[in-house]
């Protein structure tokens, strides 16, 4: 028998999901709505009592002071009145629905049992003149996504849970002894396996010794195993890099791998003893203090986040999260970072490629996504950034990280042979079918119909639980190695476990949500919040009843067996049979052809002007520059008690913050700074410069917090276009040679990094790539929370410096962008110059000789001395004359003001601390250039003493707030 | 006079602030000890053992449902006698946000003098935010009204606030006038200078400006803003701005719960 229950504000209730609703529906420019009330919906299964529904409802589904309930009988149909549309929304068959669990449990607590399941739905009464037509859109374009839910037709009665077929066991070989080249590639392609020809060969070679077919388990294996997102090809194979006109010049080079030939050649040059484990493990391990290290992650995830941005934003946070506690043997969660990339949010729906969401439906999803997961795993989320370009239209990206705090005799793992192989989390379902191999493909039009396996929904509660047993069961040391289900699933978590050793997996043993998965769908299956355990034998039934006191499932599915292969089962077949080595060493060797010329953008010219007020005003409302508060607040940074720096701040808490700095010790003093350097238009006109300037605002907003050069480490996140044409690839190793110089000269090693490949959206055939971006995250010590230093100014009459020379650098500019100009002057990076600079500021901010430090980086000066003067709300005097710069024909108002020379910062100094401010940073390049004032006039004076900006700063703080203030 | 009152954190899946409410009873000189709730329902450790009850923040069961709710009813109808027991012997409790939706969709919030012998009824509710959407932001609260927990703080303090359903409704105006009359309500949202404003001032459209209540008894608080999130001045967003402190706002709270167990028991 099947309940159908609808849960209902009561009158007088203000409707805010309605309201909602409402706004987002006239944003479509749909006017014709009155109103829009929203309705939650229970559809129980089960044997039960009128009574027991009636306490169900009373007892358990609503709130009794706002809520009123129906139940409806089976098979009736809603009397709608005719100016009213009703549109229900229910999840498909097999998509998780994270509210199960918990209604189920509410029912037993009540006493009931005989409920099998519960499904809900959300119902949406439109009242209002719509035509049908509009009423889809409204539906398509806001109420659902098509992926993972459906419209409810109230004309046909759901038989609510469908009942998937059971499997039956049937095992499938693919015949590769005897398949021609084109039938290699055809199985590739068909099986979304998106291996090359070559691949294909050396799979086919293997089995040919073998004298036998694979598996699709084992092809499926093997396809994961060396998939561009598991294996990293690009990065470890070889390159063959030709350059034209490029300064400065790299010349022609064959590359053996490139990331050991810059990013960790770094990190091996450099040395650092406080490097704990580098490039290892699930994230890169630095040590914070005598008993404790820090982990830091930062992954993508682009491709699931275009499709469905709310599931694939969350199930992103959730991944990463999970390296953190798959790292050594599991750290503790304690901040988290998300950066993302949108096309505009005010893009016309004509500019919205074909297949592709628009990209305020992508962001608000996006950021829904972030903040459900972090906030629900109660980790604060400190830091980040959005940019906009049209190019990320099809292809947004999402960057999420997460870094933890892990004793440091906890900080290594060692799978032994004999130990068992235990999952531990979730059950496993259709989820993310193809996630690894789905990311190594380029978008297309018809990706949301062919790949829509590899979407997911994550359940941040169920991952709650499994990080607060497994911590316990790390502290009473029951078991040897961790790892987390990531992309490829069972398939990589145990093939990377049991590299070593080998293992031996029973599928059937494996938990399932539902029932008629095959054996290779268990395998690969990329269901969220599971991590797999080596456990010794004799600690097995302790270690279950950790999981076991809190409700979280541990089954023991295998062991790893000392044999070095890969052997799976299901009820007694064996299934797959492979040699470990050639798993994970077998692939062939990668050869590309790269190859970067300089592109000549046209320099513009633009008219010199007396006033600068308006640009000034524009910039600010760049949708790069402009407030995130929006985004921000809906993030919970504050939770386990450890903020410090916020990521607003100011006199009423909303300036922008430029990195964040952490406590996350309740009896230490000790601190963590967070950063992010990211800035993909420099990458226009040279990505060498971009990864320069990346590494360089990363540093120097640590610096602007108080922090120091000493103990810094950073991660590199490249998202780029298809590898396979030489352009895009000639683009990355640029960027990738700036990444070792720059790092180099400052001394700072990478720890972890990752690369996202093939973000290009083609529709029929036209491939549009994402501008390259790199992301630079970087995270240091600070050793005491209480000398940091944040960005608004603070007092009337206290002094204002700028430091760093300022230079004709307009080019890949904010202000070239609002006159739809590149340029070709691209901000580089002097580190001899900066080094020393870095030094003496933390220095003078060590000895508490500044008030308030802002980095300048979007916007330029402009824009950083507009934000520290409106966000304390405070005016401003400032006489560029005074700005130091460095003596070129392009030097005038124009590129002081707006040029974006990476090495700079804005300074607040108490006039008592002058001579000892001006001491500190004796011969480097500063200039004492003004003063705040208590008017709230900011006023600058160009290089002829003549007013250049004038405004008040409560109309440059509007002009900030205004364009994201949804 | 008791030495180190004990503090029952108490946790479910989704409990995600008591480590640092732990903390906070530990530096106000409590000893506190987290819990999972289903070592109580179990029988295997007892309510009893403790003096004071905290209910973290957090996102119990995920808020499915409604907020704090699938909590609430493990209290009523698995835990109620033993919560009974614990307030009828005088012990303290305190609700901080999700700990907060517990107490008042159980009905131990605002409750009534005569709870021991009638059934937990929901008389007021904490529901969605008017902006419909999480937000963290710092608040100013107006202390006021008769409770234990509230004693000896300043006229205007300043905390955190990081909800999505955090407005306070009542079922009718009677509830409203009892709460006045009983002097139940103890926070109320208001500007730096103490006066009641529309958002963000009131972060969630609560109704008067509730932002925590008590019992009739002024033992039980529940309320939305987070004081373990201010226990120290380096917590304050302006921290470099504003006058010398030893400690920051919040941190009285948990002192007081301490103090009283100390001296009555």
């Amino acid at each position: 028998m099947q309940y159908k229950i609808e849960v209902v504000d009561k009158p007088g209730i203000f409707d805010a999901v309605g309201q909602g609703v409402s706004r987002d529906i006239a944003d479509l420019g749909i006017n014709g709505v009155k109103d829009v009330k929203f309705i939650q919906v229970y559809i129980l299964d089960g044997d039960l009592a009128q009574g027991q529904v009636t306490s169900i409802c009373q007892e358990l589904l609503i709130d009794k002071v706002a809520q009123d309930y129906k139940i409806l009988p089976e098979g009736s149909l809603p009397a709608a009145k005719s100016s009213q549309h009703v549109v229900e929304v229910a999840y498909n068959p097999g998509v998780m629905d994270p509210v199960e669990a918990s209604v189920l449990k509410g029912i037993k607590d009540l006493g009931i049992g005989g409920v099998g399941s519960v499904k809900t739905a959300k119902k949406y009464i439109i009242s209002g003149k719509l035509s049908a037509a509009q009423l889809r859109t409204i539906s398509d374009k806001l109420l659902y996504n098509k992926l993972i839910q459906h419209i409810v037709n109230p004309q046909i009665t759901e038989s609510g849970i469908k009942q998937l077929p059971a499997y039956n066991f049937n095992l499938v070989t693919v015949d590769l002894l005897n398949a021609s080249d084109r039938r290699l590639l055809e199985i590739s392609k068909r099986g979304q396996l998106f291996l090359n020809l070559n691949e294909m060969r050396q799979i086919r070679d293997y089995f040919r010794k073998l004298k036998r077919n694979p598996t699709d388990c084992e092809l499926e294996t093997v396809a994961q195993t060396w998939s561009e997102h598991c294996y990293h090809k690009t990065f470890r194979g070889n390159i063959t890099y030709k350059e034209k006109s490029a300064t400065p010049c790299l010349g022609n080079m064959a590359i053996k791998n490139l990331l050991k030939s810059t990013i960790m050649k770094v990190t091996r040059e450099l040395d650092k003893s406080w490097c704990v484990s580098v490039f290892k493990d699930n994230a890169g391990v630095i040590k914070f203090d005598r008993k404790n290290n820090i982990c830091f992650k930062v992954e993508t995830h682009n491709h699931p986040s275009a499709l469905e941005p709310f599931g694939g934003a969350n199930t992103g946070i959730g991944g990463v999260i999970r390296d953190a506690m798959g790292t050594g043997l599991g750290a503790k969660p304690i901040l988290n970072s998300d950066i993302f990339c949108f096309a505009p949010v005010d893009l016309p729906f004509s500019k919205v490629p074909s297949g592709a969401l628009h990209p305020k439906r992508v962001m608000k999803g996006v950021v829904s996504g972030v903040r459900d997961y972090g906030n629900k795993m109660g980790i604060p989320t400190v830091n980040g950034a959005v940019l906009f370009h049209e190019n990320f239209a099809g292809n947004p990206l999402v960057y999420c990280g997460t870094a933890g705090i892990i004793p440091k005799d906890k900080s290594f793992k060692q799978t032994n042979q004999g130990d068992l192989a235990v999952v531990v989390g979730g059950a496993t379902g259709r989820d993310g079918i193809h996630g690894a191999t789905f990311s190594s493909g380029e978008l297309t039009h018809e990706s949301e119909t062919v790949s829509s396996g590899a979407v997911q929904i994550g359940n941040p509660i169920q991952e709650k639980k499994v990080l607060d047993t497994i911590l316990q069961a790390r502290d009473q040391n029951l078991y040897s190695a961790i790892t987390d289900c990531g992309a490829g699933g069972l398939s990589s978590a145990i093939g990377e476990m049991g590299a070593e050793l080998g293992a031996r997996v029973y599928l059937d043993k494996v938990p399932l949500k539902y029932s008629g998965l095959s054996y290779m769908e268990i395998w690969i299956s990329e269901s969220q919040e599971r991590m797999v355990l080596s456990v010794p034998p004799k600690n097995i039934d302790k270690l279950i009843s950790v999981f076991a006191n809190e409700n979280v499932q541990a089954t023991v599915i295998g062991e790893f067996t000392g044999t070095k292969r890969l052997e799976l089962y299901y009820q007694d077949e064996l299934v797959c049979d492979l040699d470990m080595q050639f798993l994970h060493e077998g692939i062939p060797q990668i050869a590309k052809q790269a190859e970067y010329i300089q592109v000549k953008h046209h320099e513009p010219k633009i008219a010199r002007k007396k006033d600068y007020t308006g640009d000034l005003l524009k910039l600010l409302g760049h949708l790069d520059i402009c407030s995130k508060e929006w985004v921000v607040r809906q993030y919970d940074h504050e939770v386990q008690g450890g903020s410090i720096i916020k990521p607003l701040v100011g006199i009423k808490n909303d300036g922008p913050s430029d990195a964040s700095v952490t406590k996350p010790l309740f009896d230490s003093n000790k601190g963590i700074i967070i950063s992010n350097g990211i800035n993909f238009r420099f990458g226009f006109i040279d990505p060498y410069w971009m990864a320069a300037g990346c590494i360089d605002e990363a540093l120097r907003q640590i610096i602007s917090v108080g922090g120091a050069l000493k103990e810094v480490a950073i991660l590199d996140n490249f998202c780029w276009g298809n590898p396979d044409k030489p352009d895009r690839l000639g683009a990355l190793v640029r960027a990738a040679f700036g990444c070792y110089d720059t790092a180099k000269a400052y001394g700072v090693p990478f720890i972890s990094g990752k690369d996202s490949f093939y973000n290009e959206f083609s529709v029929r055939g036209k491939s549009t790539p994402i501008p390259g971006t790199l992301l630079i995250s970087a995270i240091s010590v600070m050793d005491d929370v209480n000398k940091a230093v944040s960005m608004y100014a603070k007092e009337p009459g206290n002094l204002i410096y700028v430091l760093g020379n300022t230079r004709d650098e307009l080019g890949g500019s904010h202000y070239y962008d609002l006159h739809k100009s590149i340029g070709n002057q691209v901000p580089k990076v002097y580190p001899q110059e900066s080094l020393a600079l870095f030094t003496a500021l933390s220095k003078a901010s060590e000895k508490g000789l500044v008030k308030s430090i802002h980095d300048c980086s979007d916007g330029g000066l402009a824009v950083a001395l507009a934000e520290m003067a409106f966000s304390g709300g405070l005016g401003m005097q400032v006489f560029l004359q005074e700005v130091p710069y460095v003596k070129s024909p392009g030097i005038s108002n124009e590129s002081i003001l707006f040029s974006e020379s990476n090495s700079r910062f804005v300074v607040e100094v108490e006039k008592a601390r002058q001579k000892d401010f001006e001491k500190q940073l004796k011969g480097r390049p500063f200039g004492l250039v003004g003063c705040l004032t208590a008017k709230a006039d900011f006023r600058v004076h160009g290089l002829d003493g003549k007013i250049c900006v004038d405004a008040d700063v409560s109309k440059l703080k509007e002009a900030w707030r205004a364009p994201l203030r949804w | 006079m008791l030495k180190n009152p004990k503090v029952c954190i108490l946790r479910s899946a989704g409990t995600n602030c008591d480590q640092e409410t732990a903390a906070a009873f530990s530096l106000a000189g409590g000893a506190p000890e987290l819990l999972h709730i289903n070592s109580l329902v179990s029988a295997n450790r007892q309510l009893d053992d403790f003096h004071i009850l905290a209910l973290p923040g957090g996102f119990s069961y995920g808020d499915d449902v409604a907020s704090g709710k699938i909590f609430a009813n493990e209290l009523r109808f698995k835990l109620a006698e033993a919560l009974r027991k614990f307030i009828a012997d005088g012990k303290l409790i305190i609700g901080i946000c999700n700990g907060f939706q517990i107490l008042v969709k159980s009905g131990f919030l605002p409750g009534s003098p005569a709870r021991s012998k009638e059934e937990l009824n929901q008389e007021t509710s904490l529901i969605l935010n008017d902006s419909a959407k999480f937000e963290a932001r710092w608040v100013y609260l107006k202390p006021g009204g008769r409770c234990v927990w509230t004693k000896g703080l300043k006229k205007i303090i300043y905390l955190p606030v990081a909800h999505g359903e955090g407005k306070f409704v009542v079922q009718d105006k009677n509830v409203l006038n009892r709460l006045k009359k009983n002097n139940q309500i103890v926070f109320e949202y208001c500007d730096a200078q103490g006066q009641p404003g529309g958002y963000p001032v009131n972060p969630n459209g609560s109704l008067e400006n509730i932002a925590g209540i008590t019992d009739p008894t002024g033992r039980i608080l529940g309320l939305m803003p987070h004081p373990e999130r201010h226990l120290l001045p380096a917590h304050h967003p302006r921290k470099d701005q504003i006058k010398f402190k030893q400690e920051g706002d919040g941190l009285q709270i948990f002192k007081n719960g301490v103090k009283y167990v100390k001296e009555n028991f």
